[in-house]
C-alpha cells in the first residue's frame, strides 16, 4: 500500500499460488506484517509496544476463554468459582494469575505506547485516524478491565462497581434512573454481574476489530519514526520482515520476562487484599480504590470538591471523562508541524512535567484523603488540563524548534559518525 | 475554533479546581483533621520469617502440620476454612489413612439429612468434605461472639495487607495492655468492654479474645516447644498454605519459565544482531 518500492508477494509453490487466487490471506499477511511493508530503518524500542499490546491482547483472550469455561457469573457462587479455579482446575492458578496480571501488563504496555505517541507526535497528520482509533481502543480496554475486575465478586469488585456506576447518578434529573437501568437493580447484583460478564467477553473481540482498523489506517501513510521526518526514498526503509520481526522478538522476550516475574513470584502485588474477601453489600471497605491503571483518573475525579454552578460530583465526573476524551482532539490542539519532541525543546519539557504529573496523580488516587494529598491532587489535575488544553496550543505556536535532519538516512549516518546535532537517548 | 473551545474548557476546569483548592486550604486551616488513635498507635506487622517467603520459598511441611494442629485445637472453635478440603491435607504430608482419621474425628460434623425420615441431621466428615463451620449460620456465629463474626480463614493470608506476617503479629504479639499514653491523648478511645486491645488490628479494638494465651497451650506431636510466638508462626504458615496451596508449584514453574524465556531472549538477540548487521540504524 504505502511505498512504490514495497516488495510484492510472489508465491512460488503451486499450493500457495492456488490459495492466492482463491483467498489471498497470505498476501494480506505479507503486506501487513511481512516483507511487503517497508518501515523506517531508525525505529527505537518504543516502537515495539504496539506489537506487545497485540501480544497482551492475545494472552488475555486465550486465558480468558479458558477461565470462562470454569467461571460462574452468579453472585452466589462467582467468588467460590474463582477459588475452585485456583485450587481444583488443572493449572487454574496459572490461568487466573496470568489473566489478572496480563491485564496489568496490557495496560502498562499501552500506556508506554500512548506515551510514545505523545513524545514523537505520532498523533499528527497524516496519522490522525490511527490516533483516534487508538483512543477508541483505550476506552474499550478500560471498560473491559473495569468489568473484568467485577467478575471475581470480591469486596473491591463490588464496591468498585458501586462507585463507578454511581458516576451516572451525577447526571441531573435522569442520572439515578440511568444508573438503575445500567445495573439492572438498585445496587450491583446478579443482573449486573451477568451483563458485565457478557460484555467482558464481547469487548475484547470488538477491540480486536478496532485494532485491525488501527493497523489498516497506519499502513496508509506507513509508520512514523523518532526523527519525525517523512520517508524520502527506499534507502530510508527496511522491510518489516525480517528486520522488525527480529527486533520485536527481542521486545517480546523482555515483555514475557517481566510478565513471568510478576505472575510467578508476586502475582498479588498489583491486586488489592480486599478482593480476597467475598462481596458484602453490608460492609463498606475502609478505603475503596480502583486498580493501579485507573488511579490517575480516579484522582482527577476526587479533586473536584467545590460546587460551582454544577455540583462538585458532576464536575468530577465530567473532568474524569474529559481527561480521556480530550485525547481525541489532540491532533488539532497541537498545530506544530514538527512531530518529534527531540526537536521541540519547550514541548519536551512540558511533556516531562506531564509525566511526573501523572505519577503524582497516580499516588494521590491511591492515597488516603488527607488535606495535603487532596491539595496535591488538585494542583496535579489542574496541570493535566492546562497541559493539553492551554499550554500545548500556545507552545505549538511560540516555540522555536531545532533544525530537522534532511532525511532519515542522513540522521542515521550522522549518528553513526558521532556528529548528529540531535543525539538524544530516546533516538537510538 | 477547536483551540478556542479547548482553552475555554481548560480554563473552566482549572478555575473550578482553583476554587476547590481554596476550599481545601481554608478547610485545612480552620478545621485541621483530628489526630486519631489508630494513626498513632497502630503497628506495622512483625516479620514471621516463613520459609515460604522469597522467590523460591517452599513450605516447611512439619511447620505447616504444627500450624494445622494449632488451627485444629484452637482456631477451629470459632473459624471456618470453607475453601479447604480434608483431602488437601495430603499436600502437607499427611497420609491417606491419617487424613481419613482426621476427617472422621473432626469435632464438627457435616450437615446432612436422615436417609429414612428426611430430617436434618449430621454425619461424620469424609476426606472430600470441606472443613465445616463451627456455627450453623451467621446469626449463631454472632450470638456466640459478642455480635462479631469470625471470618473464614482460608484466604486470610491474602485478604490482609502483608497477610502472613499480619496473622503472626495479630495472634502472637498483638494483645497488650492499652498504652497509658493512648488513654491520656485520646480519653474517648478506651477499649469498650467485650473488645480487646490489639496493636496490629486496624482499629485497635478486636472482638476476638486472645486465642493464644500461654506457652504449651498445644502439645506438638513433633516435640517442638509450643511458645506463643512459635504457635503464632506455625498457624500463620498453615494459613499461608490454605490461601495459596499451589505456591510451591508456582515457584518451580516460574523458575523454569524464567530460564526458558532467558534462552528465548538470548536467541532473539542473536537473530536481531545477525539480521541487522549490514544496516545502520
Ligand atoms: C473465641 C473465638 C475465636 C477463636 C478461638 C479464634 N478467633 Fe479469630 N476471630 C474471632 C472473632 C470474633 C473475630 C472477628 C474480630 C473482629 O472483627 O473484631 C476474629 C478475627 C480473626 C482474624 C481477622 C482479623 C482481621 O483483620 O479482621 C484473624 C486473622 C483471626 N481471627 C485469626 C485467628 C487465629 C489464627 C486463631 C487461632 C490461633 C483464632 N483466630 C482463634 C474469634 C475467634
Ligand atoms: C481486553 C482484554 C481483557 C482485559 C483487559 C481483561 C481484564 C480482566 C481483569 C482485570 C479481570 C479481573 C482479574 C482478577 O482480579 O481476578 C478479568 C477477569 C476475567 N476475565 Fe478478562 N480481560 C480481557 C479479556 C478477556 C476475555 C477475552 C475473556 C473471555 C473470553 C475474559 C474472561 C474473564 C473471566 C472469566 C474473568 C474472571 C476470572 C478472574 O477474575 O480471574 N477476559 N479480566
Amino acid at each position: 500500500m504505502s511505498f512504490p518500492w514495497a516488495k510484492h508477494y510472489e508465491p512460488k509453490q503451486p499450493l500457495m499460488r492456488w490459495l492466492d487466487e482463491k483467498l489471498p490471506v497470505p498476501r494480506l499477511v505479507y503486506n501487513a506484517v511481512g516483507a511487503g511493508y517497508p518501515v523506517p530503518r531508525n525505529l527505537n524500542y518504543f516502537w515495539n509496544f504496539g506489537v506487545l499490546a497485540g501480544a497482551a491482547l492475545s494472552i488475555q483472550i486465550i486465558t480468558g476463554i479458558v477461565l470462562a469455561m470454569h467461571y460462574a457469573a452468579n453472585g452466589g457462587v462467582a467468588f467460590g468459582s474463582i477459588e475452585s479455579i485456583m485450587r481444583d482446575v488443572n493449572a487454574g492458578w496459572f490461568l487466573r494469575y496470568a489473566h489478572a496480571n496480563g491485564a496489568s501488563m496490557f495496560l502498562l504496555v499501552v500506556y508506554i505506547h500512548i506515551g510514545r505517541g505523545l513524545y514523537y507526535g505520532s498523533y499528527k497528520a497524516p496519522r490522525e485516524m490511527v490516533w483516534l482509533l487508538g483512543v477508541v481502543i483505550f476506552l474499550l480496554m478500560m471498560a473491559t478491565a473495569f468489568m473484568g475486575y467485577v467478575l471475581p465478586w470480591g469486596q473491591m469488585s463490588f464496591w468498585g462497581a458501586q462507585v463507578i456506576t454511581g458516576f451516572f447518578s451525577a447526571i441531573p434529573v435522569v442520572g439515578e434512573t440511568i444508573r438503575i437501568w445500567l445495573l439492572g437493580g438498585f445496587a450491583p447484583d446478579n443482573a449486573a454481574l451477568n451483563r458485565f460478564f457478557s460484555l467482558h467477553y464481547l469487548l475484547p473481540f470488538v477491540t480486536a476489530g478496532v485494532i485491525i482498523l488501527h493497523i489498516w489506517a497506519l499502513h496508509i501513510p506507513g509508520s512514523g519514526n523518532p526523527t519525525g521526518v517523512d520517508v524520502k526514498g527506499e534507502q530510508d526503509t527496511v522491510p518489516f520482515h525480517p528486520y522488525y520481526t527480529a527486533k520485536d522478538a527481542v521486545g517480546l522476550g523482555v515483555f514475557l520476562l517481566v510478565f513471568a516475574l510478576l505472575l510467578f513470584f508476586s502475582p498479588n502485588l498489583l491486586g488489592h487484599p480486599d478482593n480476597y474477601v467475598e462481596a458484602n453489600p453490608l460492609s463498606t471497605p475502609a478505603h475503596i480504590v480502583p486498580e493501579w491503571y485507573f488511579l490517575p483518573f480516579y484522582a482527577i475525579l476526587k479533586s473536584f470538591t467545590a460546587d460551582f454552578i454544577l455540583p462538585a460530583k458532576l464536575w468530577g465526573v465530567l473532568a474524569m471523562f474529559g481527561s480521556i476524551l480530550l485525547l481525541f482532539f489532540l491532533p488539532w490542539l497541537d498545530s506544530s508541524p514538527i512531530r518529534s519532541a527531540n526537536f521541540r525543546p519547550a514541548y519536551r519539557k512540558f511533556l516531562l512535567i506531564l509525566l511526573l504529573d501523572l505519577f503524582v496523580l497516580g499516588y494521590v488516587g491511591g492515597a488516603e484523603p488527607r488535606p495535603w494529598v487532596i491539595l496535591m491532587g488538585q494542583i496535579a489535575s489542574a496541570y493535566y488540563f492546562a497541559h493539553f488544553l492551554i499550554i500545548l496550543p500556545i507552545v505549538a505556536r511560540t516555540e522555536r524548534p531545532r533544525p530537522l535532519p534532511n532525511s532519515i538516512t542522513e540522521a542515521v549516518l550522522a549518528k553513526h559518525a558521532g556528529l548528529g546535532p540531535h543525539k538524544s537517548a530516546m533516538a537510538s | 475554533m477547536v483551540r478556542l473551545i479547548a482553552s475555554l474548557v481548560g480554563a473552566a476546569f482549572v478555575f473550578v479546581l482553583g476554587l476547590a483548592l481554596f476550599g481545601t486550604v481554608s478547610d485545612w486551616i480552620t478545621n485541621p483533621p483530628p489526630e486519631s488513635a489508630e494513626h498513632e498507635f497502630h503497628r506495622e506487622a512483625l516479620d514471621a520469617g516463613l520459609p515460604s517467603n522469597g522467590v523460591l520459598g517452599r513450605f516447611d511441611r512439619r511447620q505447616v502440620q504444627r500450624g494445622f494442629q494449632v488451627f485444629q485445637e484452637v482456631c477451629s472453635a470459632c473459624h471456618s476454612l470453607k475453601y479447604v478440603s480434608f483431602r488437601d491435607l495430603r499436600q502437607i504430608g499427611y497420609s491417606e489413612a491419617e487424613v481419613k482419621a482426621i476427617a472422621k474425628g473432626w469435632k464438627i460434623e457435616q450437615p446432612s439429612i436422615n436417609a429414612e425420615t428426611g430430617e436434618a441431621s449430621t454425619r461424620p466428615n469424609v476426606p472430600s468434605d470441606r472443613f465445616p463451620s463451627p456455627f450453623a449460620n451467621e446469626v449463631a456465629a454472632r450470638a456466640a461472639n459478642n455480635n462479631a463474626l469470625p471470618p473464614d480463614l482460608s484466604l486470610m493470608a491474602k485478604a490482609r495487607h502483608n497477610g502472613a506476617n499480619y496473622i503472626y503479629s495479630l495472634v502472637g504479639h498483638g494483645y497488650v495492655n492499652q498504652p497509658a499514653e493512648l488513654l491520656r491523648k485520646f480519653p474517648g478511645a478506651k477499649t469498650p468492654t467485650g473488645l480487646h486491645y490489639n496493636q496490629y488490628f486496624a482499629n485497635l479494638n478486636i472482638a476476638m479474645p486472645p486465642p493464644l494465651t500461654q506457652d504449651g497451650q498445644v502439645t506438638y506431636s513433633d516435640g517442638t516447644r509450643a511458645s506463643v510466638d512459635q504457635m503464632a508462626k506455625d498457624v500463620s504458615a498453615f494459613l499461608t498454605w490454605t490461601a495459596e496451596p499451589n505456591l510451591e508449584a508456582r515457584h518451580s514453574a516460574g523458575f523454569a519459565a524464567v530460564i526458558f524465556i532467558l534462552i528465548f531472549c538470548f536467541l532473539a538477540w542473536g537473530a536481531y544482531q545477525n539480521v541487522w548487521r549490514d544496516v545502520k540504524h
